[in-house]
């Protein structure tokens, strides 16, 4: 296959990736969302469940986003540093998300900020936005896409605490987002946290946090005891579906952590709502692909 | 049987529902978000919609322009956002407008309840994430104005059928459900964090 032609192919089967993640929520947090109904004993928020699951089974069929607000596109891209198409790679991302803003339709969520205008097109400057990272030694591309409303994981809260504030000052903000900020970002939430020296390494932790699978631990066995322990702490306020009240608050709690300077302690919540459209897809040297998020997927 | 408000809406037709209850709409509801609150009440600019006795959502949609046909576009996908940024102008907007019904996503303030009960108004919550299920309540978008906006902020007008379930968290008499929910989460709260901060003495 010609270069061009490969091209061609690395970016229209990321595009249809892009659409398909609107579409249809991962394996992990549809299973969640299930469990969560099923348990559920409050009528009203029952009837919010039953809502959700309602509105996912009729995006599938009609082919449509599930969720209007399909974000400003994010995504973490992790690329081997022999993997052919790493040179061209950042214009292809660009131009297969204005593909699936086409195709999807996606809405046009790129506004350019001073001029103030809306490209329509969801691309723009440093739009969609991409987190990079090396894969040393690899022939793959790794890639995560991560559609987020503007009322759920774009805005997001940071804190740089004093180490005499001690993790119980971490616990403190996590729990005073919940009733404040977490309410309105679309419950059952998936909660990422980062822990560590400074406030943007610690925002993007938060936010990588939320590209973990709901279920999974973090590798550290405190943090990921205090992960259960958070479960269970914001579920016992029962937020419920929408905040509106139920048996319990989220879809779970994911801490990603780093090292820390001695006279800091950093921390970031970054709340995924329910509709927590993420997917995860491996592109090999030869454009095959696999999906752990999206077995199924056929581009 | 289902509640179901007709636009125009009427005093009247609201002073039995109370928050926690669960209404429909049939009639016309026209999006309405950031930009709009702020040309009307900031900038002074007259809506270009009449909403007496109307309903607005704010949500910014997915429309898809509809083949052959000039002008008309299609509902793909819509569902409300969070309202409270509207809350700096809600009071007024009411005001002004005369609109009976707002839907949107989670809890509004002190100044849309105010609004609401002394104009005779109510908040509602439409589950959010259920875009769908919402693009399926509408039957025609009939007008759309402001385009100039973009996608997310045009006012589109939607001819609705059984719009719904809305939950009303403001009612008519400026009761709100949020915010008395709200004392009870932070109790619980409270009483979650003794408990946690027991077990994070990490560093020692």
């Amino acid at each position: 296959m010609a270069k061009q032609e490969s091209l061609e192919l690395l970016k229209n089967r990321i595009a249809g990736f892009v659409d398909l993640v609107g579409k249809k929520l991962p394996e992990d947090v549809t299973v969640k969302l299930k469990e969560l109904k099923d348990e559920e004993e409050m009528p009203m928020a029952k009837m919010i469940y039953e809502a959700m699951e309602k509105n996912q089974k009729q995006a599938w069929e009609l082919n449509r986003p599930s969720c209007q607000d399909t974000g400003l596109i994010q995504m973490f891209v992790r690329v081997g540093t022999s993997f052919p198409y790493a040179d061209e790679l950042k214009v292809i991302l660009k131009e297969a998300v204005a593909k699936a803003t086409k195709e999807a339709p996606l809405r046009h969520n790129t506004v350019e900020t001073f001029d103030e205008v809306n490209t329509g097109t969801n691309v723009g400057t440093d739009s969609p936005w991409i987190y990079w990272d090396i894969l040393p030694g690899s022939d793959k591309l790794e890639l995560d896409v991560y559609m987020a409303g503007g009322g759920c994981s774009l805005p997001g809260q940071g804190k740089t605490l004093m180490p005499g504030e001690g993790y119980e000052g971490v616990v403190k903000f996590v729990l005073d987002v919940m009733t404040s900020y977490g309410l309105n970002a679309c419950p059952p939430l998936l909660v990422g946290i980062g822990i560590g020296t400074s406030i943007d390494s610690a925002a993007y932790m938060a936010k990588k946090a939320l590209m973990r699978p709901v279920g999974s631990h973090n590798e550290n066995p405190k943090a990921a005891e205090l992960e259960d322990e958070l479960v269970k702490a914001i579920d016992s306020i029962g937020l419920g579906p929408q905040g509106l009240t139920g048996t319990k608050s989220v879809m779970g709690v994911n801490i990603v952590n780093s090292a820390r300077h001695p006279s800091v302690l950093s921390c970031a919540v970054n709340l995924g709502c329910w509709a927590h459209r993420r997917g995860t897809i491996v592109f090999n040297s030869d454009l095959s692909y696999d999906s752990v998020t999206h077995k199924e997927v056929q581009l | 049987m289902k509640k179901i408000l007709t636009t125009p809406i009427s005093d009247e037709d609201l002073k039995d529902i109370k928050i926690g209850d669960v209404i429909y709409l049939n009639g016309h509801i026209v999006t309405c978000r950031d930009v709009a609150h702020r040309r009307l009440i900031e900038l002074g600019r007259e809506l270009p919609v009449d909403l007496k006795g109307g309903a607005i959502f704010h949500a910014g949609p997915i429309v898809r322009k509809k083949d052959g046909e000039e002008n008309k576009f299609e509902m793909v996908s819509i569902g409300p956002t969070t309202s409270m940024r509207m809350e700096k102008f809600e009071k007024e907007f009411i005001d002004q407008t005369g609109v009976k019904l707002i839907v949107g996503k989670g809890g509004m303030g002190p100044n849309t309840e105010a609004g609401c009960k002394e104009n005779k108004a109510l908040h509602c919550v439409f589950p959010a994430g259920c875009a769908v299920n919402a693009a399926t309540c509408v039957e025609e978008i009939e007008e759309y104005h402001w385009e100039d906006l973009g996608m997310p902020e045009t006012l589109w007008v939607c001819r609705v059928k059984e719009f719904g379930p809305l939950i009303v968290s403001i009612d008519s008499e400026g009761s709100n459900i949020f915010e008395q929910n709200k004392i009870e989460f932070n109790k619980r709260k409270d009483a979650a964090l003794e408990e946690l901060y027991t077990k994070v003495h990490y560093i020692k």
